[in-house]
């Protein structure tokens, strides 16, 4: 677990950067975009997963090429390579890996801190919006193209009232088959 | 708690630019999914940096200049020249420019922005700047 963590801080000091604040913000205005385009908070959930999703398939291959790192050989490793890797890589923090199911095919990863949600009050009208979403997103995209196909769900956000960690589940549903990738040419 | 008791946060944190590059492309092709007009294709990305704009001057203000704000034309376009263009994008903008023929007209250039540094154009939409969103903010 601490190689990982290593990897991840290596990957992150190497990385260019940018203001957390531009990144914060855009996003901010983004959700905001997605609240005036659609009708309902739950189509705004959805799209901000999918736009995630859209971002996951994409991030991954520059994630294989930066961290150097072996296949992963269970889903205990990927999970730390999530949450200490690539967390760590794009968004400079690290989350929590736990509360594993007993088959273990289910994780946790809880987040101490989230850069997405600086600067943000929830409104009341708005309970029901997930608003970091797309972070679920980018793990089923991006796992989906190392062939584990998985579904990913916010259980808590610290946005909302009465909540206090913001935990992010992740359920393992079977590795995918080496099929010819769509759109390979 | 509430949003109003927490610190003003110090604002030298930092992502990584590869994860700003995606989620703005993903922001050009999600609203290009919303308008097939480049004019209003940009009008999008504008609107979108106009409410990062609004909201990182109060932030900036606040923190860098003890809620002091410009009040002459000449010295709030060298502070977002200079501070802005800093905070948001690490470095100053190249230059400011007075244009010739209109006295009210001023150019902020910047060689290399952000923006354009990831995304390359396809040859239907050449009108296409994605910078509509630095102008924006």
């Amino acid at each position: 677990a601490s190689s990982a963590k290593r990897n991840g801080e290596q990957c992150y000091a190497r990385a260019p950067k940018i203001s957390a604040e531009l990144f914060t913000l855009t996003y901010g205005s983004i959700v905001t975009q997605l609240l005036a385009d659609y009708d309902t908070v739950d189509e705004v959930n959805t799209q901000l997963d999918q736009m995630g999703y859209n971002i996951g398939v994409r991030l991954i291959d520059e994630f294989l090429a930066q961290a150097n790192i072996t296949k992963c050989s269970s889903l205990k490793q990927t999970a730390e390579m999530i949450a200490k890797v690539g967390f760590k890589m794009f968004l400079g923090i690290t989350a929590n890996v736990g509360k594993w199911s007993a088959d273990e095919n289910e994780f946790s990863l809880i987040l101490d801190e989230n850069p997405l949600t600086e600067f943000v009050d929830l409104p009341e009208n708005y309970s029901g919006l997930l608003y970091s979403n797309m972070l679920c997103g980018v793990i089923r995209g991006a796992l989906e193209m190392t062939q584990m196909k998985v579904t990913c769900s916010f259980i808590s956000d610290a946005l909302r009232p009465g909540d206090d960690t913001t935990e992010i589940r992740v359920y393992f549903k079977e590795y995918l088959s080496e099929a010819i990738p769509i759109n390979d040419e | 708690g509430d949003p109003i008791d927490k610190p003003l946060p110090r604002g030298k944190g930092e992502v990584n630019l590869s994860a700003f590059s995606f989620l703005f492309s993903e922001l050009v092709q999600y609203s290009q999914t919303r308008t097939n007009q480049v004019t209003l294709l940009e009008q999008r990305l504008s609107d979108i940096g106009w409410s990062v704009g609004q909201r990182i001057l109060d932030v900036i203000v606040f923190r860098e200049r003890g809620l002091k704000r410009e009040t002459r034309v000449v010295n709030i376009l060298s502070f977002i020249q200079t501070t802005v263009w800093k905070i948001l994008f690490g470095r100053a903008a190249d230059s400011i420019e007075q244009s010739l023929e209109h006295k009210d007209q001023f150019m902020i250039i910047d060689q290399s922005p952000v923006t354009n540094k990831f995304i390359s154009v396809p040859k239907e939409l050449n009108q296409l700047n994605c910078a509509a969103f630095i102008a924006g903010v």
